[in-house]
């Protein structure tokens, strides 16, 4: 989990200084090596880990636009995610869709740039789980935002009513882009809505990624057991803006160096190194292994090659 | 002498008959929408398929068509073969972030990785006064829009060679069947929605159109209700000395360029006709194919007809004003015949 999570927050950090290269002195979106929006995850990582740490590839993982923390914990390959945000033709669509619509069928993960639409196709993934005596499960991550679409409730009814192994992670970051939770959800939290479907609900305070894995452990369990759909929702939060070129005009300036005073990834860190589950040395050889995965997978990107522009009239469909 | 007793099936029937037996022959395949399984559809498009392999298989869902639509899309994307009804095609709105956004862009968007083996059929049309939320065709709006097959047959033959295509089809297509071709009790109950269909399992390709009639003076395009319309309107034709070519599209996207241009090119007149708005749709498109292509081959401007740009009205007159007919398309294809 600590691997994941330092993989994932690496990433993002490197991604913060390419995606501005090129795009300097006057911002232009579509220029530099990574054109087109942005929008990273750094501070919400236990959520990803704590999950897909129970899963294997053969379970179904939905993720957002903000989807690079789900993609790192699932194990989606890591060149080919990269060369597809640098819109290479190694990449996992041939640098058709970017780094909103990663899809690696190789360990079932895809996501997408509509707000709440990939929980249906969770809900779908785990109706073929069902209807092929599997015990796969599939889960969807969304944000807090999404959890008042139409899709979210649509498919959780559905899922509870058909008792699939589905679980939907919601990630409150406190904003959805701009208009906070408290203006835009008449609950408190959204596990609360498990009960209008009848199913789980577990709500993990603080971006706690031990709190995240024991929580995610039963309703993964439940899941695989036939036992239906479970909500989780994670407190966490986004240091960064909605997307890179973001004002933040909405929150108070204080907030986020407050907020990485209490980083899950420190925390963990050092909770690893109290408990003496590991060393020193362990944990940089860890984080060094970590780095060197996400260096090389930048490389490879770079080093690709663009598409042949007549490419883009192919796959759209498939013989 | 022994006379061969031919089966005539009502289209739903066929179409019915189409799922059924891909759900003997694979597994994967399986149906859900609203009504489909005791009900057997309000079309009667999955009629009997409940009784023959049950509730596990014949999902009936809630009224949720987001939830339903984007869970056939996860399913396609695990290797189902899913079957999903939207009731009435005027309903996509509530849908259609699933359609066009998802069903239709992911197999693009992951480089052609994720394949979506999955049919969205819908019930398309008017003529019954339903007024303007169950009407519609609708045939531009989603051929308009690219990564999906969009099919609308217009005869118990085709509807179930065409259902059996779109089910083995591994790309997502939108299968539009027409109520009036449904052959149901409960509406005007036409010829052209019963006749002989095959017992037997048998494709028909969901891209080409075909000549229903052959002719050499004019060539007239149309598709379900309008192709059957154009058939009678060109028999009068006939009996005045002009020989009308009538051309059934079958298949909105990918359109069938060649069957159309070599007729054109046959007859070289156009006479294009749609159950659809005439404003960007179908009647717009063929014709900016023909002047495109063959423009030096036609005799006189292509004509068309389709709805005016309102609404569909309820009120008989009203409705039938709107509609084209049989009487209207052959007071207007004589008079492209008058033209130089």
């Amino acid at each position: 989990m600590y691997e994941q999570m330092v993989k994932s927050r690496y990433y993002e950090d490197q991604m913060v200084e390419v995606y501005t290269e090129g795009k300097a002195p006057v911002f232009n979106i579509g220029a530099g090596p990574v054109p087109g929006e942005m929008h990273l995850s750094t501070g919400q990582e236990p959520a990803a880990v704590g999950i897909c740490v129970h899963l294997t590839k053969d379970d179904t993982v939905t993720a957002p636009h903000r989807p690079h923390h789900h993609a790192i914990a699932k194990g989606v390959d890591l060149k080919k995610m990269t060369a597809e945000i640098f819109g290479k033709e190694t990449g996992l669509g041939k640098g058709k869709g970017g780094h909103m619509h990663l899809f690696d069928p190789d360990v079932k993960f895809s996501c997408g740039g509509i707000v709440a639409a990939g929980i249906p196709h969770a809900a779908g993934a785990a109706l073929a789980s069902k209807m092929q005596g599997r015990d796969w499960v599939a889960v969807a991550f969304i944000g807090e935002g999404a959890a008042n679409a139409g899709a979210f409730h649509e498919s959780l009814n559905l899922a509870a009513l058909w008792n699939l192994p589905l679980i939907v992670v919601v990630e409150d970051n406190s904003y959805g882009i701009s208009v906070p939770k408290a203006s835009s959800t008449a609950v408190a939290s959204n596990d609360l809505r498990a009960a209008a479907y009848g199913i789980s609900g577990a709500y993990v305070k603080g971006n706690d990624p031990i709190a995240m894995y024991k929580a995610s452990e039963e309703a993964v369990a439940r899941a695989r057991a036939g036992q239906g759909p479970t909500i989780i929702e994670i407190e966490t939060h986004r240091y960064l803006g909605h997307f890179q070129g973001d004002p933040e005009l909405y929150r108070d300036k204080a907030e986020v160096p407050g907020l990485r005073q209490l980083d899950p990834i420190l925390k963990l860190r050092n909770m690893l190194l109290e408990a003496e589950q590991v060393s020193e040395k362990e944990i940089e050889k860890i984080e060094k292994q970590a780095k060197k995965i996400v260096d090389e997978a930048y490389q490879f990107a770079r080093d690709s090659k663009y598409p042949e522009p007549e490419s883009a009239l192919k796959d759209v469909f498939t013989s | 002498m022994e006379t061969a007793k031919k089966r005539i099936l009502t289209g739903n029937k066929a179409m019915a008959e189409a799922i059924a037996l891909e759900m003997e022959r694979d597994p994967s395949v399986f149906v859900l929408g609203e009504d489909i399984g005791n009900y057997g559809g309000i079309f009667g498009s999955t009629q009997g398929l409940i009784e023959k392999f049950g509730a596990q298989r014949v999902l009936d869902t809630p009224i949720s068509e987001t939830a339903f639509i984007g869970a056939a899309i996860g399913a396609a994307a695990e290797g189902m073969r899913p079957v999903a009804e939207l009731m009435f095609v005027d309903f996509f709105g509530v849908c259609m972030d699933q359609i066009y956004n998802h069903m239709a862009k992911i197999p693009y968007m992951s480089g052609g990785n994720v394949q979506l083996p999955m049919v969205l059929m819908t019930a398309v049309g008017g003529g019954y006064n339903d007024a303007a939320q169950h009407s519609q065709t609708l045939y531009a709006t989603f051929g308009h829009m690219p990564g999906m097959k969009v099919v609308a047959p217009s005869t118990p033959y085709d509807l179930k060679g065409m259902m059996i295509s779109a089910i083995r089809d591994d790309n997502p297509v939108l299968f539009m069947f027409h109520k009036s071709l449904q052959g149901l009790g409960w509406m005007e109950q036409l010829d052209v929605s019963a006749a002989h269909v095959p017992e037997e399992a048998y494709t028909v390709p969901l891209d080409k159109a075909k000549v229903v009639r052959e002719g050499k003076d004019v060539t007239i395009v149309g598709v379900q209700m309008m192709t059957h319309y154009a058939v009678e309107a060109a028999e009068r034709l006939a009996k005045e000395g002009i020989d009308a070519e009538v051309i059934d599209l079958r298949s909105i996207a990918p359109i069938d360029k060649d069957t159309i241009l070599q007729s054109v090119k046959k007859t070289h007149r156009l006479f294009v006709v749609d159950e659809d708005y005439k404003s960007y749709g179908m009647t717009a498109e063929i014709t900016a194919i023909v002047t495109e292509e063959v423009f030096y081959d036609l005799e006189a401007p292509p004509r068309r007809l389709a709805n005016p740009d309102v609404p569909i009205p309820y009120s008989r007159p009203l409705e039938d004003f709107v509609i084209p007919n049989v009487e209207r398309i052959y007071e207007q294809v004589k008079a492209l015949m008058d033209e130089e």
